[in-house]
């Protein structure tokens, strides 16, 4: 679906990332943990090239994407991404929310955007919420129509950044609760989070990142957290559970 | 001093309705009116375009090495150095200088005073326009991108609206400001409001009644001014 090959990325003179390889394949659920400034988030952004990768390529769907001719914003409809921060668009209601980008890149027509938005809002419990601006709803809300939004264009891989760091604790098993519906629909996903629980449970493979490169890359989740193989993984998984 | 109703009509037929002295000020009104609104669609429009370059210009900074970020960093740099020209120097000197030595074969005195006032109007509005599109939550953007949105689309349909309304307050000041900027318009000999009060004064010989006349003008066409704003203000809040 999405492979990094030798991939670096430097802000200036600090080396984010220095040297990734990952390959994920259709379907898979990778949860991707790391200590604080160890480049995860930056590595997931760059798969969606929100950062320019300074050396390395990113191959999505057969196609070299960081490089000149590609059309970024083509690339980008068929690979969704959901915030710390929900980033909901402020000056539009929750309707508009989801409907704005199938409309702008050719999708979906009016009716079809709105009625395709109402049955999302449906399952995810919020219809009631249609009409209402961003800064009306409480967190788990909002980054659950921020998934929502991002469903609305039917991206083949959804990436999540941290997505329940900046929610009140009662609210992070709503938004916990719909990833894994999504996970057991086949969704391919790539999720940097601290939710260990979560990795447990959902993710069939888990990324030890550390200092800018993958540092363990695991098939068995129980495995990974019962019995890590790399002394460094032992570490950090000491410090947080 | 007794006054009395006939003291009134008396004082208002020498002053403003003999010989049709009001069409001193009724005529420089207009004209004020007509310099300020073509001015502002000139500052609106090039203050907009500005603050995009200066924008962009931030936003692409990583491929700079492109001809679309060569193009854009040239631009930059122009409008940097227009902007603190204009800022930096009196509206009166620019007016003075368009008149006489840039404008010159231009003898259309209306003309030059909406072209200066637009121009000098440009820069105020391009800065806060760019404070205005700066304050919008740069997560938004990232997440239209995120969703395949082109820059100018989110630039468009998110950045923008919330910029616009970020800045209105600071926009009315500038509409406000760029009215009663144009009173200098009687220096290159434009009978605006204020000149046309002057040219009152000189058939009269009294310089309260015109002066006062037309600073009650300025001063109802700010109050209604205002009360725009505010109502635009109201409209485009969510809260």
């Amino acid at each position: 679906m999405i492979k990094l090959s030798n991939l670096y990325k430097n802000f200036d003179d600090l080396e984010v990332l220095r040297g990734v390889n990952l390959d994920i394949k259709p379907s898979e659920k990778v949860v991707i943990i790391g200590p604080s400034g160890s480049g995860k988030s930056t590595m997931l952004r760059c798969m969606n090239l929100l950062e320019k990768p300074t050396h390395g390529e990113i191959i999505f769907k057969g196609q070299i994407i960081n490089q000149e001719h590609v059309d970024i914003n083509k690339v980008r409809e068929n690979m969704g991404m959901v915030f710390q921060q929900f980033n909901l668009f402020s000056n539009l209601n929750v309707l508009e929310n989801l409907t704005l980008a199938p409309i702008m890149r050719n999708h979906l027509n009016q009716e079809e955007a709105d009625s395709k938005a109402i049955e999302l809002l449906n399952r995810i419990g919020l219809v009631d919420k249609i009409d209402n601006f961003p800064n009306q709803l409480s967190g788990g809300q909002q980054q659950r129509i921020a998934i929502a939004r991002a469903l609305m264009m039917d991206p083949d891989l959804l990436l999540f950044d941290e997505p329940t760091s900046a929610l009140d604790p009662e609210m992070v098993g709503e938004v916990l609760d719909l990833m894994t519906e999504l996970a057991e629909a086949g969704m391919t996903m790539a999720v940097v989070t601290h939710e260990m629980g979560f990795a447990r449970e959902v993710a069939n493979r888990i990324i030890f990142i550390d200092e800018g490169i993958i540092v363990e890359d695991s098939y068995d989740p129980k495995n990974f957290f019962d019995n890590p193989q790399q002394e460094r993984t032992k570490q950090f998984l000491s410090k947080i559970l | 001093m007794i006054i009395n109703s006939q003291g009134i009509v008396n004082f208002i037929t020498d002053n403003f309705i003999v010989d049709d002295y009001w069409k001193y000020l009724a005529n420089g009104f207009l004209v004020t009116i007509q310099v300020t609104i073509f001015a502002f669609i000139i500052g609106f429009g090039l203050g907009i375009f500005l603050a995009m370059i200066r924008v962009a210009h931030k936003d692409l900074a990583p491929s700079w090495k492109t001809p679309s970020g060569i193009l854009i960093n040239i631009l930059n740099k122009i409008a940097n150095a227009y902007i603190t020209i204009i800022r930096g120097t009196p509206t009166t000197v620019q007016l003075l200088i368009m008149f006489n030595v840039v404008l010159i074969n231009l003898h259309n005195l209306k003309l030059v005073a909406i072209l200066t006032f637009g121009l000098n109007s440009a820069a105020y509005m391009a800065e806060i326009f760019r404070s205005g599109i700066q304050a919008v939550n740069p997560g938004e953007k990232e997440a239209a991108r995120s969703l395949g949105l082109s820059y100018l689309q989110s630039m468009s349909r998110i950045v923008m609206p919330q910029a616009f309304r970020n800045c209105l307050p600071s926009f009315g000041n500038e509409v406000i400001t760029l009215f009663k900027e144009t009173s200098i318009s009687g220096f290159i000999g434009l009978v605006d409001l204020t000149r046309g009060a002057g040219i009152l004064i000189s058939k009269t010989f009294k310089a309260a009644p015109p002066y006062f006349a037309s600073a009650l003008i300025y001063l109802i066409v700010v109050l209604i001014l205002e009360q725009i704003f505010h109502a635009l203000e109201r409209r485009v809040s969510h809260d």
